[in-house]
Order: structure tokens, then sequence, then C-alpha cells
């Protein structure tokens, strides 16, 4: 892995000629709200944050996605849109750049989904978590505030300059086409980021203990523990839609006149019309088996078919949840559970 | 022969569908319970050509401006100059497809699921117990079997429904019982005027029935409530867990493994599924 700094100031040059080349997608402040958009100058970029209300999924799987579109008159034609040109997302968190190699195993596969293509033509600039928010938790999830196992880049707030490594060869071209923006890290450098990493690790507070957590959801499907759990959920979904996970979706057809697309936009299983037949039967009718079905999705079913834990310790769901149904909760007690 | 001018272009994703013209429209059942087989042959012969297919499989069927449903495929493999998909009218997509006629344009994607192991099944006896809407997988995969009539054993069809109303095929059943090595065995619910064979539900009917377990396989279609008495009596006639396969139907968008909504356990029906043995039904966590 290159080492390198890059001094603070230069940022904005960097992705001004970044601009030329991808559309870039950063940190913004919309009115409080840090959201991530396609900017068009450095500007806008907002990197002084906790992390973003809506995670980067957002821009591989957009809310709102037209698979296609089609015209019925005298002929009938369906057309399929091209998949958008090169992109870099710059800012990201490390949790959120987990979230995207988890996605992959669902995107990916035998049916490549449009998501794969925009994957392969997107570089993640990761940036080091600082300050972390009390509801992280990155350190229990496989991952941590300066992980750079899933960016491109990652640099790291080191005072006047950016301590940066390249981490992969997409990382390394976007590097290299500014090399002179970029100067080698000098010990000193290294010192100061392994001082701030170890600050930010030590500022995470809250531990989820996943360990052996799919074998013991194994054992307490049936546990009354779940009806317990979704007392005081309120169905909301708010946790889906900001979960940086969380990745099902509806498909829907609008239409005017002879002309129409396909949209795909996100969708939640809190919802009991997510599963419902058009018989009227529903296998998840209850609340109970939306939030037990979330919560093995992510620690039970991934775990099966994938081999990893679907949660990055973002704490979005927690951030979010109106009645402050906490995830590392529900996960500590589930292990307590005895049948 | 098409006679609406189609196109699909552009980038391919797996969710474009290819598109299909309406050849025939058949009424299986008038009245309440509408059922109607759809013969389509897709536009682009080249697409008609390539598009192969396994008994049990499933297609994704779009009416265009409503959406898409998925659809076992209710024709065998081995008719190779179209396919067919039975619908019952029922939903939002399924109450539009019942209005398309011949010459409609339909998009239609797949095939998608594990379909019926037809190859594993070579040279055993195959007993079908099919209910209402349930049977026209089990169509695909009888007439696959009468089509390779030399690879298998003896052929029990077993097929009951509410009333001679609602009976699927009905003609198709009366030809097929007229053939050499396949018993058909037709119920309804409930008695009627001129109903000569067996009154009461699926599963009674299998026990009346009484196929050997002795080197054979029985596949179950139709109604959840119906599906678990046939497996029970299936179970007392002496059949394993291992010789009884069903499909399951879930709700799908995507049909691809990727939207999240058909999952039993970690075990997505419309790509792992939707057939499964009951030895695998019994080891599965999950909502149903």
């Amino acid at each position: 892995m290159e080492k390198m700094i890059l001094k603070k100031k230069n940022l904005p040059e960097f992705v001004e000629k970044a601009l030329k080349e991808y559309r870039v997608i950063a940190p913004t402040d919309n009115e409080g709200i840090i959201v991530f958009k396609e900017i068009t100058n450095p500007s806008e970029m907002m990197l002084n944050y906790a992390n973003t209300r809506i995670p980067a999924k957002s821009v591989l799987l957009q809310q709102t996605e037209t698979l296609f579109t089609f015209s019925q008159g005298k002929t009938v034609a369906v057309t399929s849109p091209e998949v958008n040109d090169k992109t870099l997302i710059v800012g990201l968190r490390p949790c959120d750049a987990q979230s995207l190699a988890i996605l992959d195993h669902v995107f990916g596969g035998d049916y490549s989904d449009p998501y794969v293509e925009k994957r392969e033509n997107t570089i993640l600039v990761g940036l080091t978590c600082l300050n972390p928010e009390i509801t992280c938790f990155c350190t229990s999830t496989g991952g941590g505030p300066s992980c750079a196992e899933y960016t491109d880049v990652q640099l790291t707030d080191i005072g006047e300059n950016y301590y940066v490594e390249v981490v992969t060869d997409k990382g390394k071209t976007l590097t290299e086409r500014a090399s002179g923006l970029f100067a080698p890290a000098a010990e000193a450098d290294e010192r100061k980021k392994k001082e701030l990493e170890e600050k930010a690790q030590n500022a995470i507070t809250r531990t989820m203990h996943t360990d052996g957590i799919a074998e013991k959801l194994e054992e307490i499907f049936e546990s009354p523990f779940w009806r317990k759990i979704a007392l005081k959920c309120l169905g909301c979904a708010a946790c889906t839609y900001v979960c940086p996970t969380c990745h099902c979706f509806d498909m829907q057809d609008e239409t005017a006149g002879t002309r129409g697309a396909r949209i795909r936009v996100w969708d939640s299983c809190m919802y009991p019309e997510y599963t419902v037949h058009a018989s009227g039967h529903n296998p998840r009718p209850e609340r109970m088996n939306r939030v037990r079905n979330r919560v093995y999705h992510k620690f039970n079913y991934f775990p099966k078919n994938c081999n990893v834990i679907a949660c990055v310790g973002c704490g979005r769901g927690i951030e979010v949840c109106p009645v402050n149904v906490d995830i590392i909760d529900v996960i500590d007690k589930a292990r307590e559970v005895n049948l | 022969m098409t006679t609406t001018e189609t196109s699909v272009t552009g980038a391919p994703n797996p969710y474009v569908p290819q598109l299909a013209e309406i050849d025939e429209v058949f009424d299986e059942v008038i009245g309440e319970r509408a059922i109607k087989t759809f013969r389509f042959s897709f536009c682009d012969e080249k697409v008609q050509n390539q598009f192969t297919f396994m008994p049990g499989q499933c297609v994704m069927v779009s009416a265009m401006g409503e959406g898409e449903c998925m659809f076992a495929l209710s024709s065998s493999p081995t008719e190779t100059d179209y396919l067919e998909v039975s619908v019952m009218k029922l939903g939002k997509v399924t109450s539009v497809l019942h209005d398309y006629e011949p010459g409609d344009i339909i998009g239609v994607r797949g095939p998608y699921g594990n379909g019926f192991d037809v190859k594993g099944w070579k040279g055993k006896n195959i007993i079908t117990v099919g209910g209402g809407i349930g049977q026209p997988p089990l169509r695909s995969l009888i007439w696959y079997i009468l089509d390779n009539r030399k690879d298998y054993g003896k052929l029990d069809v077993i097929y009951g429904a509410r009333t001679s109303n609602d009976l699927s095929f009905k003609q198709e059943f009366f030809d097929l019982e007229k053939r050499n090595g396949v018993d058909v065995h037709l119920s309804i619910d409930v008695e009627e005027d001129g109903w000569t064979r067996f009154v009461g539900f699926v599963p009674d009917n299998l026990l009346a029935v009484a196929p050997s377990p002795e080197n054979a396989v029985a596949i179950t279609c139709g109604p959840p409530i119906m599906i678990h008495f046939v497996i029970q009596n299936l179970l007392k006639l002496g059949f394993t867990d291992e010789q009884i396969y069903t499909t399951l139907e879930m709700r799908m968008k995507c049909g691809i493994g990727k939207c999240g909504r058909c999952n039993i356990g970690n075990v997505y029906v419309c790509k792992d599924g939707p057939v499964f043995s009951y030895a695998q039904l019994e080891k599965m966590k999950g909502e149903r």
C-alpha cells in the first residue's frame, strides 16, 4: 500500500481535476443535514461531519431508478438506459465502504444487477472517522473508524495534511493522474495518523457481541422474545431506509399515455404489504414476523448465504428510531435468551 | 408470426423483458375464479429458438404499464414453438392480463427457479397431485413425461378443484386418460349432478387412489392447506421425505434473489425454489 500526504489546501484542486473525468459525489450540507450529492464545485463538499443521513448505497442503488422505458403504440419498444459514467465518491466513511462490499454479494452473482456495473465504474475515496458518534459500533462488525479495507483511497485528516493510503489499483490510477499534489509520507505523518486512529478507536464506546450470533439465532427463532422486541416498534421503516446494507426494493410501472417506465424504488420489509400475496395470505402478517425477519436477515441469513454479517455498525438505525429500538441491545438480549 | 413491430434495445440488464406475442388464449375456467391459458411466442425468433427451460421453472410476465407476475410455465419444454402460462384472475396484473387477446404484446423474462428434477426421476413411477390453479407446473411435467415416455414408469395424475367448473385443462384430462400408461383421477369438493368421479378433497382422493411408494416420486402443487394434507397422506401411504416434492409460492418482484421479499429463512423461493423436497421443507425455518 502506498502511503502519501496531500496538503489539505490542495484537496479542492484534486477534486477539480477529478471533476473533469468523473461524476463526483460528496457529502454536502443540506440545511444542516449531511447528504451525498453530485457536486460541480469542490466548495460544495462538507467533510467536517460525523456521517451522512442516507448512506452511500444511494449512489449505486438509487432510491428511485428507471430499469427500462417502454412505449406501446403501433410498435412496442423497450429501451434500457446506459449505466452512468465513471463516478468518484469522495469522503465516505469506512462503514459505508464496507456496506458496499456486503451489497456486492446481493447484486452480483448469476444475474448481474445494474449496481454491478456502476460499482465497477465507481472509485471510493474514504475519509477516516476522527470523531465517531455515540451510536457508532463499527469496531464490533469487522471494521473501524480508520478501516481502509473497502476503499480505493483512504484519507485521514492529520492536521495540515491528509494522510493518504492508496489501497487498490483503481486508487492508484486516480492518484497518479494528480501525482503532483501528493508527497511521500514522513514517519512523523504516520505517527500522527496512528495516534489519531487510536484516539478514534477509543472514542467508540458501544460494543455489539457478534461472535456466534448466527448460531444463537438459529436456536431461538420460535422464542417469545421476538414478540417482546417488536412490541415498541412502530413499523415506520426509518431504520431500513437509512441502513447501508438494507437493499430491498419494489418495482412499479409508471405510465403517461402510451409511454411508460418500470421504476425500482426502495422498499422495506417492515411494511405488511411487502410480502402479502394476491390471495390475501401474508407470510409475515405481524410486526413480530417483520422485526424478526429484519434481524435474522442481517445476523443469520446473510452469514449463512454469504459468510458475512450484514451490519457495519454505522449506528444510523439506532439514531433515527423514533422509539429507541437499539440493534445492539436486541442482539445482546438475544444472546441471553434461553429456550 | 408477429404482426406488431417490436424492439428491445439499450444496455441489457436482468429486469428488461423480451417481448412476446400472444398467439392464442384458452378459457380454462369461466366465471368467478376465471383461469386462462395464454400461448405466446417471442417476437424475436432468435430469442424463441434459444429459450429453454425445465418443467417447474417460471417466467416473469409483464403487462406493460401494470407490472409483472411470476408464473410457472404450463407448457412442456418439448413444445419449442411456443410457451404457455395459465393464469387465475386475482390481482392487479392478472386482471389486466385476462383482457389480453391474441396479437397483444407481453413482456417475458426468465426462465427462473430450479424446476423439477426430471433427470433424477428417470425410471421412476410419477404421481402428480394437483389442486385448483396449482396444476400448471404439473401439466408441464406431465407432457414432458409423455413426450419422453420410455424414460419413466407409470404416471398417475390426481387433480381436483372446488367444482367441475373450476377444473382447468378439462378436455385435456379426458384425452389423457385414453392413453396407455397414464391414469387420471379427477375430483371435485362437493357433489354435482352428472359428476360420476370422486367427490371430496384432493388429499382424500389421493388416499382412495393409494399409489404405491415403490420406486415412485409424488409431486404436489396447490393451495397451502391442500399441500399440507397431501403430504400427510403421502407419508401415511409410505412415501419417504425424499420421495415427496412440492412447489412454493411467494410474492415476488425481481425473480432473481435481490429484491428481498420471497425469502423463507435464508432461502429465496424465486431462485432456490420453487421446487423443494419435503425433506428440504422440514429443515426450512421461516414464515411461509
